[in-house]
């Protein structure tokens, strides 16, 4: 399994990225390569050139501004896993990355990677749709932003332009009485899920919701948000009843996925298990208790 | 293509096409052949190498995109010529392997394992090598091994050689 | 024969020697041999699971960077001989090139050669071929049925064996039994897939016409078959046995790659190297394991000993024969299990379809039926509303009634299934067992305990070759080992195959050791090549701590004859007076009197006139071992001894099944382990582990899954799950010992431990999670997605009832 033949390159900085991705349809920015390469050593994948940029400087952060965290592309998972400020302020996404792939994979994987690669399972695509995360990209000298929904339209498929490259993902900071939960659902501990959940809650003073997002993602060819089912919680006290029914009202008409792993019919049931539990937990995180544990919580 | 290699500490110079992977870069031009391909895309983790100091799937690295790294390889962490180091020898005293084939990429898993957590809990050594897939052991006696070396070498001032 | 307990070395904690070198990263795997001028294969596979071939262009790939030649089927037939088949199926032939048709999606049709593995794959992608899709058939119960697509239209039909054995009064006791039940149950397509893949290097020399392999193989008449498919005598092959194998439990019998590289090498003039990429491998190189589908039926009474079993099973073989078939017979040597089952009726029917070739697999067949067989037991008791562990109580084998003749007509050696039961238990009480479970239900989890008491037929004597083909009159099943002791006193001793990780440098020395009363460690085991090599059976069948450990020992014993000889005769004093003692040969009535080792051996290397008459000098011995109980061949009514002894495993574990999700988790895993003997424990509870390890891939994750277009979709690791460190839990192993009166040590195998009764137990802890919903699941491997699904349905279900 040995990948077709390619022209390598080193970007020294976005720009000179862009420019090679304009001057050849057939070159891909490389960065962690951990879904790119095993693409190209089935021959699925067969860039002519690829441009690494993996040692752009400037790529790689992690840091607090006005309107959030922001995360460069090139920032290795396993650094944001780590990160003091993350686990403070995106408490969510510091949740959701221990689930990704392992430890030597996280080594190398990066934030931006993830994103750009669009694979339906991926967590960090699920807590950027959840928590409305803004991502950045470049192409020809210009920084657009754009908003994480509408960003992974489906199955590895994104709305980056041709030539451009992600630069960086900003996450929103939630104030006040915050709580997360994450769970997924996967043959092995560190498969694919098949199903995952994401809930972030703000809650008052009286302990109702005064702010909830939930995400579902794996079940179908992009992370959603299950937006009625927040419209009707907001103001709530999360009663697990009107929780569960309000998630389940939200699912009735995904187009679940059906593969060798899961069918669509377990994916659209799981999706509701799973995001139920994903909101009690944030509730109770909320609440300073700590979340239940399920068996599938990893 | 040229490209400079720091591997196990001593600097190489070697021509390689773009798409030769880190992988077959050390085992096929450099001798190294104690990192062992299992699968060629990701999952196996038979081609773990140290990257830095973290453990890496190298046939997930093309050998260019390696070059201004520390590599350590299992060649790396032999003490010398029928020398073995602690974690070695603990996996000889369990009896951690047995085919052989996927334990040198264990062994660096427990490198890097031990280098940033040297008391680590029996979930946290599963954890450490959750990514290495053994087919002969069911991975008891691994588990053992790196148990028994962590306690070993936490009786030994040893410095951290290992980390970037 | 020994007993347990009265060692020096053997069961003694050793470290396994040949662990150094691996722990280094120093193993001689094969694709770290490199021969000057080596050049590399890359495989052209079709993408139709059933295709006529009807023109290979090779043009545009022989014009690319680096490559040398590509032979197509046509090219390698007219050369070589088609593969070697146990059955009798000459119009089944299997090459390892197709030749005209293609029989399955991944078969490998053409290779090209080139300067590097990487430009042979550029080449591959190059090479035009035009195919003809044809009908196909996948599913065993369709390949049946008349009118199914013929994967062999020459054959006929799509049935490779369909043979009916009836030992005892099957129908009088179906007749005569107050209840029956049947039961239908599947053991889905997997295997032990090796985390190297197979690889050969094969390399000819014309000036002295020899053939040199190197090879990762586990696999008997490796040597003789490579010989006769490419025309050239078994004595022009040398296969080097010090390669080391990166993991095999059976599969890596990679004759058809062995064949083509072997050809290339002759044709091209340089040596040819192979080495399966993981598509490959899975795709097309034909190490699939069984697809078996069992139909089985018991005659029980009501307090649950079943008096009669019939049993169907239908293999799914895969487009060609390969050991496959055989693998229906083996278990016909313990198909009652360790139970006391008095007739059996046994229907084993192999079926080609279009998908993968199947090779042996760890086992042989044995952990498919007793999955069967298992399940079965459940469900009496089950039906009878008895607990299952007493069911198997009063159906078990008991102690003293060893030997045991079962009806097929092999003899169990020895046994002691109530006690290692019992040990189990001792620890992990039934009813703490119990309790916990109802703690978990009643914590709204679904929970299930699952059993499983299954026998682990060891030491390969391959007598069911005969009893599905009466053509094969093979009843020799051997193993040898050479030992010598040089000039200054060093001992060697050698071994005629490959391991894969069993340890066998590590049991040579420590019987040899403990014979000759000398340290393990001082033993020198070497692997000599083919040519070099006395016969051997190969590591099969779970045969090598009894077959090789039997060959070293009787080959130790026979030079300590010879050294007490010498010593008796030059202390000038009668045989019986002489006492051998770590190395010393002294008087027994004057200890005093003594000759040391050094002195030994300098008679006999140097002083011919103090060796006793007729004595050859030198101290070289070997020893040609049979197979206990072996010799015989099946009576016409279908009954025979296969393999001499029958290690014992009883699997207990409590599972915890999140109804939600459908996702079993493991809790508790207890096993009670007696294979006699244990030559070294750390080889033995190792082996066992990893069996185990197998057998929760089988149950809850590995399966070579195809779509309904023929393609295997599970052709990577992503999508064919392996179990990670995650997925085994810790298992507590208690070991009892029961020895074999056959062997040399009491011992008994145990390299296919864990795996024989794990799928079982699994299976069975998870029906009884779910039996109280009204479902069961009787299909592996149990998916999370299937099984959620089910739980689902019938929740629904439940839910429906109970608003009517």
């Amino acid at each position: 399994m040995k990948a077709a033949p390619f022209e390598y390159a080193r970007a020294a900085d976005v720009d000179e990225a862009c420019a090679w991705l304009a001057a050849d349809d057939g070159a891909r920015l490389i960065a962690g390569g951990q879904t790119l390469v095993p693409m190209m050593a089935m021959r699925l994948a067969r860039p002519t050139r690829l441009i690494d940029i993996n040692r752009i400087a400037a790529l790689s952060y992690i840091r607090a501004d006005q309107d959030g965290i922001a995360i460069g592309a090139t920032t290795r998972q396993r650094l944001v896993e780590r990160d003091e400020l993350v686990a403070a302020k995106v408490p969510l996404l510091a949740r959701a990355i221990p689930n990704i792939g392992h430890a030597a994979t996280r080594a190398r994987g990066t934030i931006g990677g993830s994103l750009a690669n669009a694979d339906p399972a991926a967590e960090i695509s699920l807590v950027a749709v959840t928590l409305d995360a803004t991502l950045s990209y470049r192409a020809g000298g210009k920084t657009t932003d754009v908003p994480a929904r509408g960003f992974h339209v489906g199955a590895m498929v994104t709305s980056l332009p041709e030539g451009a490259c992600l630069t960086a993902v900003r996450f929103p900071v939630w104030q006040g009485k915050i709580g997360t939960g994450f769970h997924e659902v996967n043959a092995r501990s560190s498969d694919f899920a098949f199903v995952s959940a994401a809930a972030q809650v703000e809650l008052g003073a009286d302990n109702k919701c005064r702010r909830i997002a939930i995400g579902v993602g794996a079940a179908t060819d992009h992370p959603i948000r299950l937006e009625s089912a927040e419209r009707q919680l907001t103001g709530t006290a999360l009663d697990p009843k009107a929780v569960r029914a309000a998630i389940e009202a939200a699912l009735t008409d995904i187009e679940a996925l059906d593969d060798l792993h899961a069918t669509a019919a377990y994916r659209r049931r799981v999706a509701a298990v799973l995001a139920a539990r994903a909101v009690a937990d944030a509730f109770a995180d909320a609440q300073g208790n700590k979340a239940q544990g399920h068996a599938d919580a990893h | 293509m040229r490209i400079e290699l720091n591997v196990n500490g001593a600097v190489h110079e070697i021509e390689v096409e773009p798409r030769t992977t880190l992988l077959d870069c050390l085992r096929d031009r450099l001798d190294l052949k104690g990192a062992h391909a299992g699968c060629e895309h990701g999952v196996c983790g038979a081609c773990t190498v140290l990257f830095d100091g973290a453990a890496v799937r190298s046939c997930l690295m093309f050998a260019a995109q390696a070059a201004g790294s520390a590599i350590t390889t299992i060649e790396g962490v032999t003490p010398g010529p029928g020398e073995l180091s602690p974690i070695q020898d603990a996996f000889c005293e369990t009896h951690g392997l047995q085919c052989g084939y996927c334990t040198p990429a264990m062994i660096m898993a427990a490198h890097a394992l031990l280098a940033g957590n040297p008391a680590p809990t029996r979930e946290e050594i599963v954890e450490a090598i959750s990514g290495n897939i053994c087919r002969c052991t069911g991975y008891a006696q691994i588990v053992e091994a790196i148990a028994l070396a962590a306690e070993r070498m936490r009786g030994v001032n040893r410095p951290r050689s290992l980390t970037e | 024969m020994s007993a347990t307990g009265h060692h020096r070395y053997v069961s003694s904690d050793r470290r396994v020697r040949e662990d150094r070198r691996f722990v280094a990263g120093k193993g001689n795997f094969v694709a770290d041999v490199e021969l000057p001028n080596m050049k590399h294969v890359a495989v052209v596979t079709c993408p139709h699971a059933a295709a006529r071939i009807k023109s290979i262009d090779k043009s545009a790939a022989l014009a690319m960077p680096g490559v040398h030649y590509v032979v197509d089927g046509a090219e390698l037939a007219a050369a070589t001989l088609p593969l070697m088949t146990g059955l009798d199926t000459p119009n089944v032939p299997r090459r390892p090139l197709a030749l005209d048709v293609a029989r399955y999606s991944g078969e490998w049709v053409a290779a090209v050669v080139a300067d590097s593995r990487a430009q042979a794959e550029d080449a591959a992608e190059a090479i035009e071929i035009d195919y003809e899709a044809l009908p196909f058939v996948l599913d065993a119960e369709q390949a049946l049925e008349h009118g199914s697509p013929l994967v062999h239209e020459a054959h006929g039909s799509n049935v490779l064996l369909d043979k009916t054995f009836v030992w005892g009064e099957v129908e009088k006791d179906f007749a005569a039994a107050p209840r029956k039940l049947s039961l239908r149950v599947k053991w889905g397509r997997s295997s032990t897939v090796p985390i190297e893949t197979f690889g050969v290097v094969a390399s000819w020399d014309p000036w002295r016409d020899m053939l040199d392999v190197h090879a990762s193989i586990q696999m008997p008449r490796y040597a003789d078959q490579i010989g006769i498919a490419l025309k050239i005598p078994a004595t022009s092959v040398r296969v080097h046995h010090d390669v080391d194998v990166g993991g095999s439990y059976g599969v890596k019998r990679g004759i058809k790659h062995t064949v083509l590289c072997g050809y290339l090498s002759r044709r091209l003039g340089f040596p040819v190297r192979l080495i399966e990429d993981r598509l490959e491998n899975m795709r097309g190189g034909d190490a699939h394991g069984p697809e078996r589908l069992f139909d089985v039926e018991v005659a029980f009474d009501d307090q649950g000993i079943v008096r009669s079993m019939k049993m169907r099973a239908l293999e799914n073989v895969g487009a060609y024969a390969g050991r496959s078939p055989f693998q229906l017979g083996k278990p016909i040597g313990a198909i009652v299990g360790p139970y006391k089952i008095a007739s059996v009726e046994y229907r084993a029917i192999a079926v080609v379809t279009n998908k993968t070739t199947q090779d042996a697999v760890r086992g042989f067949g044995q952990g498919p039926t007793n999955l069967a067989l298992e399940r079965t037991m459940d469900e009496v008791a089950n039906v009878l509303g008895l607990d299952p562990l007493e069911v198997r109580k009063r159906n078990l084998i008991r102690h003293d009634e060893f030997p045991y003749l079962i009806p097929s007509g092999t003899t169990y050696d020895s046994g002691n299934y109530e006690t290692v039961i019992a040990k189990v238990l001792a620890d992990t009480g039934y009813d703490d067992l119990k309790a916990e479970r109802d703690r978990l239900r009643a914590a709204g989890k679904l929970a299930g305990i699952g059993m499983a008491a299954c026998l682990e037929p060891s030491g390969g004597n391959a007598t069911f070759e005969a009893l599905l083909n009466p053509a094969i009159t093979t009843s020799t099943f051997m193993d040898s080992c050479r030992i010598n002791i040089d000039g200054m006193g060093a001992i060697t001793a050698t071994m005629h195959t490959t391991s894969s990780g069993q340890g066998h440098e590590t049991l040579l020395g420590t019987v040899i050791g403990e014979v000759l009363q000398v340290d393990p460690d001082m033993v020198r085991v070497t692997r000599p090549d083919s040519l070099n090599s006395l016969p051997s059976g190969t590591p099969v069948g779970s045969r090598m701590a009894i077959m090789l450990g039997g060959a070293a020992f009787h080959a130790a014993n026979k030079l300590k004859a010879k050294l007490t000889a010498i010593g008796a005769h030059d202390l000038g004093i009668p045989l019986e007076r002489a006492v051998y003692q770590d190395g010393s040969v002294s008087d027994r009535d004057a200890p005093q009197n003594k000759r040391a080792w050094a002195d030994l051996v300098q008679i006999a290397f140097r002083n011919y006139h103090r060796m006793p008459p007729g004595f050859e000098p030198g101290l070289a011995v070997e020893h040609v071992y049979q197979v206990p109980t072996g010799g015989t061949l099946p009576t016409p009514d279908g009954r025979v001894q296969m393999y001499p002894c029958f290690s014992f495993e009883f699997h207990l574990l409590l599972l915890s099944i999140d109804p939600d999700l459908g996702r079993p988790e493991i809790v508790r895993y207890r096993l009670g382990h007696d294979c006699g003997t244990q030559i070294n424990p750390k080889i033995v509870r190792g082996m066992t582990m990893g069996g185990i390890a197998h057998g929760i891939g089988a149950a809850l994750y590995e399966e070579f899954a195809y779509n309904d277009d023929g393609q295997l979709i599970a052709q990577s690791f992503m999508d064919y799950l392996l179990p990670s460190s995650h997925e085994v839990p810790a298992v507590d192993i208690v070991d009892h010992e029961t020895p074999s009166p056959h062997t040399v040590l009491g011992q008994k195998g145990s390299g296919e431990s864990g795996y024989l009764g794990a799928p079982a137990a699994i299976a069975n802890a998870v029906n009884d999670a779910i039996r109280g919903l009204g479902i069961s699941i009787n299909t592996l491997p149990i998916k999370v997605s299937t099984l959620g699904d089910l739980i689902a349905a019938a929740q629904e279900a439940a839910k429906v009832k109970k608003g009517n």
